[in-house]
């Protein structure tokens, strides 16, 4: 193999498995570092730069982070991230103050963003400090979007949405609530500088069946649902609810069926269990709520009788794959079964819309109705305009949405200042030297054994009568401290340093999950199949050396790599160095 | 402020036939200096006892005084341990080996312990053909000293303070040899593939075994002008053979070119193939290996690898005729065989 080139800012990136798996790529191990310090506000800080809604995100983000910890490499469980990070939004200072204070000097350019969801804001997070006239546009009363429609309170409290929404509002943000943009061409009539859209993915999808129109009056489709009850428009359900789908909405919509009245109800899959999109831990907050989850059953009719709906007829499936892995549904031959309700919700997806866009502005639409981007600028073929978080790729998440929106801001920037849209900024990296004495590194190297720290939830007496109460409690201090000092610090790199080698193999005898070889350079394959222990998760870099004097090369698997720094304590030559890797995305403004 | 090995192991480490992973049989975190070649000489040991699948109860290791023998705290730490008087572990060693000769027993030592201090003890062990390990930790100065010239360190070798060695060294490897030892090997700390072989046929010969394995002292005589420094070893390197361990139960893998090669059958069944690197050397033949090592010397090299084992070994127990069995496994009727086996050995003497 070729020599790893750690100067390239992708590698050590890579290996912080966290940050790299953020779509934002948040500094986890960094913020993490920072709670354990009990240094809260900075904490939020990091966060709110790379992420813009800790607090929100600490509570619903969809932690495509977690999965990715190495510590669930070496142990059962990953650092649980996610909750950490709401551990800084609760335990947060005066963070206004650290935040750029307006009134921003204009810069003489408007925009308009369409739609108040996260990537909307995080648009104008990032430009109005530049001195943009920013006008954000939502058909609601309040900012927020799908955060505010689609998640329940219970999850979510209004108050930390109100909260971060409005240190984005209140950077000068002209905001034109209540207002439905039904057209495109008037927006761009008005003479703004740029359009962002991030309308989301606001059209849940409905299934036709036998039955669907006759009972149509108890048969809801979820989101819409969802966004009833956040406006107080529903307050109630039947006592039997069937929530058809599973994904997280219909996590959220049985749970919130339990909360106004729901004392049945029931989740049913058409596919097995294990195929369910939901996050396992919204699956096992639904569970623990006394929602049963049936699945291998497609619906099949809608029952209705004397007009008022009865049920739901469902068939029995069960999964065979082919030789290509792919799944079919085939009928068990068992025969139907019906299932009692009194209200149906449809939660089985969500699809982008964009009736409001005119098709002969010079915006051109590709497969599923979806806009034809470019999917680093996010620039539509009508220069001006720009898409972003749902609207931009499909349904997704709010981290997705942060991301789209940060690199969207660059793009709108550049367009608004006459610059190259696809010249876009180098992210900011530097590598600090960690040594401070013998034994005593700048970061807390000693690995610790205790497993997953749970979060406590509030009494189900309390939860499931009044939707607003929060269902997880989030963890204390102490906890929140013993759950960060799980973090493996994975952003301080082992750096190798080839001239100062001197083989005496103190690194390979001294690590403990075998992680350094010195041996003979060989191909991948052949060099994965020769170290020490086995270097079988080929999405893991090998760290390559160059040619030693003894003609072998050092190879480092990062893998199962815990960062501990003993590699470096016992190099005598200090070849082996622990040094910290921040990896930052540059934003169109710098924030911090 | 922390210095501690964490727990966690790499979850996919391959299982010997016992069940038990590599890191079984690690010990304590080293507090030697970063970079002491022991350290690698204590991770061969770990290695050679996981691949040789050795129950960890098994095993003693006997230690004597010196940064050597601090390491028997950094492997093995499931089996028996005696740290003993300074150059007192081969007589500590064949006390308990007389004791219970079921145990494999591994001794180690360093320059000081066994060329100074020990020398005697040296000697007589190596008479005796005790059935043990033998492994000196050798780095040419008293490293926990700071570094004074030991016997081993060479006439002229430049030590840390920049003052020349005196005297001439002891060659452990051409004393044993002069004595009759059956199982003589050098090695190098820093080339782990030829140490762990060694070790394994080491602890598979059936009597005393030595290992010399030159073993830098990072601190203290890691310097530009010592022989037993990193670059000097590497640079003066000169193998006898390469050598192949292969236990009883193992199909035999590696071939050699004809001619070069020759194979040796240990007592208990396993084989040592040996790729010869030097013409004119036989490893069963006391001579040539010690014509082998004085030609070596002449030319400045370090000579490494297997340079002498006597396929006949005996051990002292064979040698004296003991009891086959060890003596805390001896029952009352051992022991107490009665009147009639008195009334036999009484008749003996009429």
């Amino acid at each position: 193999m070729e020599p790893t080139n750690i100067r390239d800012p992708e590698y050590f990136h890579k290996v912080v498995d966290c940050q790299y798996a953020c779509p934002a790529h948040t500094p986890v191990p960094e913020y993490i570092r920072l709670i354990a310090a009990e240094r809260y506000t900075e904490a939020y800080m990091i966060n709110w730069e790379s992420n813009v809604f800790p607090g929100i995100l600490g509570r619903t983000c969809d932690r495509p982070c977690e999965p990715a910890c190495r510590r669930g490499r070496v142990e059962e469980e990953p650092v649980a991230i996610c909750r950490l990070k709401r551990v800084a939004a609760d335990h947060k200072g005066d963070v206004r103050s650290l935040m750029p204070q307006g009134p921003f000097p204009p810069n003489g350019k408007k925009i308009a963003l369409i739609g108040g969801g996260p990537a909307s804001l995080t648009v104008a997070r990032d430009l109005a400090p530049l001195g943009y006239e920013i006008h954000l546009y939502d058909e609601w009363h309040k900012g927020g979007g799908m955060m505010r429609t689609q998640i329940p309170a219970f999850r979510l409290p209004e108050e930390v949405l109100d909260e971060e929404v409005g240190y984005i509002i209140d950077l000068g943000i002209h905001t034109h609530f209540n207002q439905y943009v039904a057209s495109m061409r008037e927006i761009l009539e008005k003479g703004y500088d740029a359009v962002f859209v991030g309308t989301g993915a606001p059209k849940g999808r409905d299934l036709q069946l036998p039955g669907r129109e006759e009972g149509a009056k108890n048969i809801h489709i979820g989101i819409e649902f969802l966004a009833n009850v956040a406006f107080e428009h529903t307050d109630k359900i039947g006592r039997k609810v069937i929530v058809l789908g599973g994904g997280n909405t219909a996590m959220d919509c049985c749970r919130t069926s339990r909360r106004l009245g729901g004392d049945d109800v029931k989740v049913i899959v058409r596919s097995p269990f294990k195929d369910m999109k939901a996050s396992p831990w919204e699956i096992e907050d639904a569970q623990e709520e006394g929602i049963p989850i049936l699945n291998n059953m497609p619906p099949k009719e809608f029952v209705v009788e004397n007009g008022r709906l009865k049920g739901v007829l469902f068939e029995h499936v069960k999964a065979e794959y082919d030789e290509n892995g792919r799944r079919r549904l085939v009928s068990t031959g068992e025969p139907d079964t019906f299932v009692e309700a009194d209200d149906v919700i449809i939660a089985i997806g969500q699809d982008n819309a964009f009736p409001w866009i005119e098709r002969d502005l010079g915006i051109e639409f590709g497969k599923w109705d979806l806009p034809a981007l470019d999917k680093v600028t996010f620039q539509s073929t009508l220069p001006k305009v720009f898409f972003g978080g749902d609207a931009a790729f499909g349904p997704e998440n709010i981290i997705t949405a942060a991301a789209h929106g940060h690199q969207a801001a660059i793009s709108i920037d550049r367009y608004c200042q006459g610059g190259d849209v696809h010249d876009r900024p180098a992210p900011m990296t530097n590598l600090i030297h960690q040594k401070m004495g013998i034994h005593e590194w700048m970061y807390d190297s000693y690995v610790v054994t205790d497993q997953r720290y749970k979060v406590p939830h509030e009494s189900k007496v309390l939860t499931l009568t009044n939707r607003k109460v929060e269902v997880e409690l989030g963890f204390d201090r102490g906890v929140g401290f013993q759950e960060a000092q799980r973090c493996l610090n994975c952003d301080v790199q082992t750096v190798f340093t080839d001239s100062k080698c001197i083989e005496c193999d103190a690194c390979v005898d001294i690590c403990p999950t075998s992680c350094i070889t010195f041996t003979e350079n060989g191909e991948e394959e052949d060099l994965r199949a020769r170290l020490n222990a086995p270097a079988s998760n080929t999405s893991q870099d090998l760290y390559v050396s160059e040619p030693l004097p003894t003609k072998r090369v050092m190879v480092k698997d990062e893998d199962v790599c815990l960062h501990c720094g003993l590699c470096a304590e016992r190099c005598p030559t200090a070849a082996w160095d622990m040094q910290k890797y921040l990896y930052n995305v540059t934003k169109a403004c710098k924030i911090l | 402020m922390t210095y501690i090995k964490p727990k966690f192991r790499h979850p996919g480490l391959p299982k010997n036939t016992l069940g038990y992973s590599r890191a079984d049989y690690e010990g304590a975190i080293s507090t030697l200096c970063a970079g002491c070649g022991h350290d690698s000489i204590s991770g061969s040991i770990v290695q050679a006892c996981y691949e040789m699948s050795i129950e960890p109860h098994r095993l003693a290791k006997v230690s004597g005084i010196g940064c050597s023998s601090k390491t028997p705290t950094y492997f093995l730490e499931n089996s028996h341990g005696f740290n003993s008087v300074h150059g007192r572990m081969p007589s500590v060693t064949t006390g308990a080996n007389m004791a219970n000769r079921d145990l494999i027993y591994l001794g180690v030592s360093g320059d000081g312990d066994s060329a100074s201090i020990g020398m005697g003890q040296f000697c007589h062990v190596i008479r005796r053909n005790i059935n043990m390990t033998y492994i000196v930790m050798n780095n040419g100065c008293y490293g926990l000293t700071k570094g004074q010239d030991s016997a081993t360190t060479d006439f002229g070798s430049v030590s840390k303070g920049g003052s020349k060695g005196l005297y001439q060294s002891i060659d452990l490897i051409g004393l044993a040899l002069e004595l009759g030892a059956t199982f003589v090997a050098r090695s190098f700390s820093g080339d782990k593939t030829q140490l762990i072989p060694l070790i394994k046929a080491a602890m598979s010969h059936p009597g005393f075994a030595l290992l010399d394995v030159l073993s830098p002292c990072v601190t203290f005589n890691n310097n530009v002008g010592s022989t037993k420094s990193y670059d000097y070893v590497r640079d003066h390197i000169e193998a006898t053979s390469v050598l192949d361990f292969v236990p009883e139960e193992e199909e035999i893998t590696v071939s050699y070119p004809e001619g070069g090669s020759a194979s040796v059958t240990l007592h208990d069944g396993s084989q040592l193939l040996l790729h010869k690197l030097s013409p004119h050397w036989d490893p069963t033949d006391r001579h040539s290996a010690v014509n082998r090592l004085q030609q070596a010397k002449k030319q400045g090299e370090i000579l490494t690898g297997l340079l002498y084992i006597d396929p006949q070994s005996q051990d002292l127990h064979d040698i004296m005729g003991t009891y086959s069995k060890p003596l805390n496994s001896l029952q009352e009727e051992d022991l107490c065989p009665g009147s009639a086996t008195l009334e036999k050995i009484n008749a003996s003497f009429r």
